[in-house]
């Protein structure tokens, strides 16, 4: 299904998923020191362990419709 | 915790195994004490120390127990033989014959066991959000489901309030699962197919740590009950941990090892994910409020970073593409959400009401560990 490359899934009110063939830098190039093959991007902001998703966007209500 | 790269920073070898990781793995964990005429006649079976049990009387016992048991799920007998029943298809005990995991009255006895303990989790459980059809809409249902307990949390109180004897004992209930984490779900792999099978087994390397047997959660768990001072072989505080806590556990291998119940086992699995990251955050927070470093609070911060993403994968493709292939499987999969819901709903008030009335949660008390098992 998938070839060789990088997937990334946006996870509704979530972080972004990245599957496959993937580097992760910081922005001196330095790699980022990751260790299993799936990774989850913080896309709230607010995760305490950025560059990774810590499930914080559950707690703020991150990207869901305005009351 | 804000390690600007993540919270586990590695070596070029990886994390050093526990000094008797290698003993550990090959030890099979002792018969437990029986705590009623069901786990009696069961235990003096598999032991064969007990002239007077035969197959015919624990099948009669347990349909009778069966038949009588005020709740199942706090039933000390009841739930330690099906605990015993189940542990046989994992490792086994010491002195057990392998040949009793497929012997077809044992069988019939656990059958009887299980049936009550499914009727009670139905009665009790409504049939919820039939009508989730989409991956995503799966996904988006389970989450609700997973923010929908307001209970109180353990994982609060251990970040709050809990003792280090308190602690000692949450980890003493976890350990009956922790540190044979993620082999019960690993039943439904060959159950599956296509994205659900797929999305399991992304999960579950993981859990297994990626081909590192020291990075695996189950060893992570295990260093964490060292830090503490806990005996962490397997089972070894099998005589502490009450019915309920037992009953979580036994859940899982219920929905495990049915493949009529294959749904229920991802919907389990889903839910633990989903609920997982936050509470391994306050964990950890409260062990460094105690005073432990990484070496204790290290298998919940890998929690932190590691169920942010499975939960993901967990909702969507897993439990998501499941009911995408298989619609029919869609009330399977949230009776297993809501199943879990409800157990460990129900050990987590247990803990914190025995806490609240000045007593211990387990049966007995820990009684002071740390040189006594030959580390």
């Amino acid at each position: 299904m998938e070839s060789d490359g990088a997937s990334i899934t946006v996870c509704p009110q979530g972080p972004l998923l990245v599957r496959g063939d993937f580097s992760l830098t910081d922005g001196t190039g330095a790699e980022i020191d990751n260790d299993r093959g799936t990774v989850a991007l913080c896309r709230c902001g607010r995760s305490a362990i950025k560059p990774f998703c810590d499930g914080t966007h559950k707690l703020i209500g991150f990207d869901r419709p305005k009351k | 915790m804000s390690d600007q790269t993540g919270t586990m920073v590695h070596d070029a070898t990886g994390v050093d195994p526990l000094p008797d990781a290698s003993r550990r793995g090959s030890r099979q964990m002792p018969l437990p004490q029986q705590r009623g005429p069901v786990s009696a006649l069961l235990c003096g079976l598999l032991a064969g120390t007990d002239p007077e049990a035969s197959r015919q009387r624990l099948v009669e016992a347990a349909s009778l127990a069966a038949a009588q048991t005020p709740d199942v799920l706090f039933d000390e007998d009841l739930q330690l033989a099906l605990f015993v029943c189940y542990e046989l298809h994992y490792r086994g005990f010491d002195g057990v014959d392998d040949t009793w995991e497929w012997d077809p009255e044992l069988l019939r006895a656990r059958a009887e066991l299980e049936r009550v303990f499914e009727d009670r989790l139905r009665t009790a459980i409504d049939p919820v959000d039939e009508t989730a059809t989409t991956a995503q809409e799966v996904s988006d249902a389970l989450f609700a489901l997973a923010e929908g307990g307001d209970g109180p949390s353990v994982a609060d109180f251990v970040l709050r309030h809990a003792t280090t004897d308190q602690v000692r004992e949450v980890m003493a209930h976890k350990s009956v699962y922790q540190l044979k984490e993620a082999d019960p779900h690993t039943w439904a792999i060959p159950r599956l197919e296509g994205r659900a099978k797929s999305a399991l087994v992304e999960i579950q390397m993981d859990e297994y740590g990626n081909g590192r047997p020291g990075r695996m959660h189950s060893e992570l768990f295990a260093r964490t009950m060292a830090g503490l001072g806990l005996d962490h072989r397997f089972g070894a505080h099998i005589e502490h941990v009450p019915a309920i806590s037992l009953a979580s556990v036994n859940l899982m291998s219920l929905f495990g090892l049915h493949r009529r119940l294959r749904g229920a086992v991802l919907g389990h699995l889903a839910i633990y994910e989903m609920t997982s990251s936050l509470p391994s955050s306050q964990y950890s927070r409260g062990l460094r409020r105690l005073g432990f470093g990484d070496d204790v609070a290290g298998y919940f911060d890998e929690h932190v970073e590691a169920d942010a993403v499975h939960e993901q994968i967990a909702g969507r493709d897993m439990a998501g593409g499941l009911i995408e292939a298989d619609p029919a499987t869609r009330g399977q999969v949230f009776f297993g959400a809501a199943a879990v819901c409800l157990v460990d709903g129900l050990l987590g008030a247990w803990q914190l009401g025995a806490w609240e009335q000045g007593r211990s949660s387990l049966r007995m008390p820990l009684e002071a560990e740390g040189t006594d098992h030959g580390v």
